[in-house]
């Protein structure tokens, strides 16, 4: 992103970030007021976030946005005040006008479907709430978008040093809502006009200033002053915030006497302020004050000012609020965290640029250990140091892009409320570890899979209310959402407390779409599995949500794509559990280092289950080029990886073969035959360019310490192609 | 000579678009995002006129205004109140509470620097 | 070839192959890497050799000679990896030897006859001379681009 931009559209972006981040104060303020735990502040900033969201789109002119946040605005502000009672059905319209706000903000970012009709729709709702009948009327007030008129001079004498050049500019104002009319610019004959201004002690307080209206006056045209000092009293008695002194202004000007007076408009009710055409001679002794109509005027007339103290504090006020900060709720902003913001460009060049330094940093250390340097030496000890600082840095970079969960998890509340609707039932959704952090690609690529599963909960896991009472639980179904930390990894789970997975009936839909044998004898934990078979779906009825075909097979496999995996558990009765587990970062990844065939490759250690060594007798061949090896009393096919990547021949003996237990795409299993096993440890994934060619069954490469590339494996793929095509002697095509 | 002016306002956006419409006019533009943070800002740059928003977080404006009202030098310093209304109860609250002048938001950049002017010199 | 109103200077970097000297553009040319072993990829066609380490990054390297059809002959202890760039990508091609960077403007430049090496047809966009010699210039977005004349 070049910094170079038109700053209007930096700060329109910066808008946009600041609307996310008020929108998620924004839900998590009512949903803390949804389980009844809301204080005095939560209130405060639901209205605050509304209020500001409507603040910046009226800047940026994005008008259904703010006429939207507007009416919201307005409600938010009844309840804060105490006028209104935010009860549960209150509320679940105040959701829905969060979600609507949200979609409004999308829309004016991206572009995209318009979601204005939901507008009205929601703004009828928000009138009943308000005790109207109706959808939003004409006669609603508009927002208004004023502009007060300030004396605008032609003449700009003090100001003519080319100063306000900029700002003429028009191209760098923003976007203008409707211009209301500004008084008429006199282009008329100059008339003259008598001014008589006496400020009082009010005026002073809150710092006004009379010689700069004077001035202002000044630059409307030609004004002689006279000031009045017969008050004045000796030095002495003299009071400092006392106003002594008044003045009598002769103007000839252009200027229309709205524009004269709008110079005081700060101080109107602040000070005596009699105007008059003509000149002095003419002006009589005692006219009322003469403002044109259109001019707001302050609920205080201006009288004389009564038991004001010098040091002035504000009159009782209504509904004043707290000026006294209060320990805040932990839920309110946490201790103001310095932030920064940062182009994920610049994350990504640093992230990619520790990368390499990391392989390095491996390539130097093997150089070194090669070279047979002493072992207590400086060049091996500050090796040790230098490694020690590279991991440090690593790990500090690896989360450079990490960020709570907890936007994700507002999101799934949000799909929770649309999916319990859509299906009439009664859905809480608890979450926990909502602060969990994560790399910001992870969180982004896991909102699909999760919005599916949850879906599915809603709609296949729990149960129709009715059921649910006659089951002894309670009508309203829970699904609970959870993140956390766990050697290493980060562990996302999903469950609800339905009526957890109907094994007799998978199985049966199963066979009958041809997944499996008809005869096939599964476990528990195998039946379960099935659901993560491609092709399946057990809506009978397309529901408005899931059964859509997108099964749960896609979201394993977006699951793995991320380098993790998932896994299910469930009691039927009582629910159905999904645990996924993610490393922490998609730039590294656990690997066991192997060799095979003279080639080292990296496996992915999320999919290995164990390893193992082949005694002859446990592997029968079942025909030609396929076998399978016995393992635990489960027949587990073989893949022989040298001869699969067509590095050399299928191998014939089996005895004290090494093979890693690996688990397939669909839950099966197979057994990857190895060469040996090298190590075990975090390589830094590098893309392959695909370019020119897609290798099949390899996923990435990394550099190890000794420069040399490894190619990072995509097992799965190789499962498959080894099922599909079995062994056949040295495929054509090997380069040599 | 150019003036320093200090905004406070919980938007960042605002707080942009103040910088945006000050800057070019020759204001010194320093910023605070609520009234707690503006008190702390206050005393380090001594602002010759202060813009605040009113619904913020902490401390509003109003009780801003009055924490620096109650500071003797500040008992004339401009005070530019900014509203998204132009309600004459607002209006005349933000008077009581010490308040100099008010911006309606969203302002006019051209506008703002003629308040700011108008009050400031 | 395009049209240009006054002749442009265009530099070529030349090479040899299996006897022959060929030549690319010198401005697609980032580095000349001498020759390291590559990673091979499974299954891939003949002329992808495999990848190497570039400083951290990947690059693949294909075998030029056998991408144009040329006979198979003993690595050149002279072979180097030329690294180049096109589009967003970079490849590394393995060539027997480089020889010297050339100055030319495009009158120099020659059409292709129609050579009965079909392999390499639409893979030479021009031909030049250099010192009596022929050396045939690459379309370096048809060599790397594995749709074209896919040697098996």
């Amino acid at each position: 992103m070049s910094t170079e931009n038109d700053p209007m559209a930096e700060i329109r972006a910066s808008f946009f970030v600041e609307c996310e981040e008020l929108l998620e104060a924004l839900q998590d303020s009512l949903q803390i007021m949804d389980d009844g735990a809301e204080d005095s502040e939560t209130i405060n900033v639901v209205f605050r976030a509304v209020h500001s969201i409507k603040g910046g789109a009226g800047a940026f002119g994005l008008d259904a946005l703010v006429r939207f946040a507007h009416r919201y605005e307005t409600v938010m502000d009844e309840v804060r005040t105490g006028r209104m009672e935010a009860d549960a059905d209150a509320l679940k319209v105040f959701f829905q006008c969060a979600d609507h706000l949200s979609d409004l903000v999308r829309h004016s970012r991206d572009g995209g479907a318009d979601p204005a009709e939901q507008s009205n729709t929601l703004l009828t709702r928000l009138n009943a709430l308000m005790g109207e009948e109706g959808g939003p009327t004409e006669s609603e007030p508009e927002p208004e978008i004023e502009f007060q008129p300030m004396g605008l001079a032609l003449d700009l004498a003090p100001l003519n040093d080319g100063s306000l050049d900029d700002l003429l500019d028009l191209d760098a104002l923003p976007p203008l809502g409707d211009l209301p009319d500004l008084p008429p610019l006199a282009l008329n004959a100059p008339k003259t006009y008598t001014l008589h201004f006496a400020p009082e002690q009010e005026l002073f307080e809150t710092g006004n200033e009379p010689y700069l209206l004077l001035r202002a006056l000044h630059e409307l045209g030609t004004a002689q002053v006279t000031c009045d000092t017969s008050r004045l009293p000796p030095q002495q008695s003299l009071t400092p915030e006392q106003p002594y002194l008044s003045w009598t202004i002769e103007l000839e000007t252009e200027a229309e006497e709205a524009e004269i007076l709008s110079v005081f408009e700060f101080v109107d009710g602040l000070c005596t302020l009699k105007l008059t055409s003509g000149d002095s001679d003419d002006m009589p002794s005692d006219l009322p004050q003469m403002l044109p109509a259109d001019q707001t005027t302050p609920t205080s007339t201006p009288e004389p000012p009564t038991a004001i103290e010098p040091a002035p504090s504000p009159a009782p006020q209504p509904a004043a609020p707290a000026a006294p900060p209060k320990t805040q709720p932990p839920s309110a902003a946490a201790a103001v965290k310095s932030v920064v913001r940062v182009d994920l460009d610049r994350i990504e060049r640093l992230v990619n640029l520790v990368g390499e330094l990391v392989i390095n940093q491996a390539m130097l250390s093997q150089s070194l250990e090669d070279a047979n340097l002493p072992p207590h030496g400086d060049a091996i000890s500050g090796l040790e140091e230098f490694q020690r600082l590279t991991r440090d840095i690593q790990d500090s970079v690896m989360m450079i892009r990490a960020q709570p969960v907890k936007s994700l998890f507002q999101r799934m509340s949000r799909i929770i409320r649309e999916a319990s609707a859509a299906v009439d039932k009664d859905v809480r959704l608890h979450t926990e570890g909502e602060a969990t952090e994560v790399d910001k690609t992870v969180i982004e690529r896991l909102a699909d899979p999760l919005t599916h599963m949850i879906r599915n909960a809603v709609d296949h896991g729990l149960e129709k209310p009715a059921d649910r009472i006659a089951a002894g639980k309670p009508p309203e179904g829970q699904v609970k959402l959870t993140a956390a930390h766990r050697s290493g990894r980060v562990i996302i789970e999903v469950s609800d407390d339905g009526a957890g997975i109907n094994r007799p009936r998978v199985l049966q839909i199963a066979i009958d779409k041809g997944l499996i044998p008809a005869d096939s004898q599964l476990s528990d934990s195998e039946i379960d599995n099935l659901l993560f078979l491609p092709g399946f779906s057990t809506a009978s009825t397309v529901s408005d949500l899931s059964g859509r075909g997108v099964g749960m097979d896609v979201v394993r496999t977006a699951i793995q794509a991320l380098g993790g995996r998932i896994a299910i558990t469930s009691i039927p009765g009582e629910g159905t559990s999904f645990s996924i587990s993610l490393p922490l970062t998609l730039a590294v990844l656990d690997g066991m280092v192997i060799d095979t065939a003279g080639e080292t490759l990296v496996v992915p250690l999320n999919l290995v289950v164990e390893t193992l060594t082949f005694a002859a007798s446990e592997v029968s061949m079942i025909r030609p080029g396929q076998h399978v090896v016995r393992v635990r009393g489960a027949f587990v096919p073989v893949v022989d990886l040298g001869a699969e990547l067509g590095y050399r021949a299928p191998l014939t003996d089996f005895e004290g073969a090494v093979a890693l237990l690996i688990v397939h795409e669909n839950g099966s299993r197979a057994a990857l035959m190895i060469d040996n096993i090298l190590d075990q440890r975090q390589v830094v994934i590098k893309g392959l360019d695909d370019g020119f060619f897609r290798a099949a069954g390899i996923a990435a490469a990394t550099i190890l310490g000794d420069g040399q590339i490894a190619l990072i494996l995509d097992p799965s793929d190789i499962i498959t192609n080894a099922a599909q095509h079995p062994q056949e002697p040295l495929q054509a095509g090997v380069s040599a | 000579m150019s003036l320093n002016i200090l905004a406070v306002d919980d938007s960042r956006t605002m707080r942009d678009m103040i910088r945006l419409a000050l800057q070019p006019a020759g204001f010194n533009v320093h910023t605070a995002d609520d009234g707690l943070h503006g008190i702390d800002v206050l005393d380090v740059i001594e602002p010759d006129a202060i813009i605040t928003d009113i619904n913020m977080p902490r401390m509003d404006g109003f009780g801003f205004i009055d924490a620096v009202r109650g500071q003797e030098k500040h008992r004339a310093t401009p005070i530019l109140v900014l509203t998204t209304e132009a309600a004459p109860e607002l209006k005349a609250r933000a008077r009581e509470a010490g308040a100099t002048g008010w911006i309606v938001k969203p302002f006019d950049p051209a506008k703002l620097v003629k308040a700011l002017q108008m009050v400031a010199g | 070839m395009t049209e240009h109103d006054s002749p442009t200077t265009i530099e070529l970097l030349t090479f040899q192959l299996a006897g022959q000297e060929y030549s690319l553009d010198i401005m697609s040319v980032r580095e000349i890497r001498s020759w390291t072993r590559a990673t091979p990829l499974p299954h891939a066609p003949a002329c992808m050799r495999g990848v190497i380490n570039l400083r951290g990054t990947v690059l693949p390297v294909m075998d030029l000679g056998e991408r144009l059809g040329l006979p198979p002959r003993e690595q050149s202890d002279r072979a180097v990896i030329i690294v180049v760039t096109h589009g967003d990508s970079m490849t590394g091609l393995l060539v027997d030897a480089v020889s010297d960077i050339i100055a030319l403007t495009r009158d120099d430049l020659q059409p292709p006859p129609d050579m009965a090496n079909g392999a390499a047809t639409g893979m030479v966009s021009a031909l030049t001379l250099i010192d009596e010699r022929m050396v045939r210039v690459l379309d370096l977005a048809a060599t790397v681009s594995l749709q074209e004349g896919l040697a098996a």
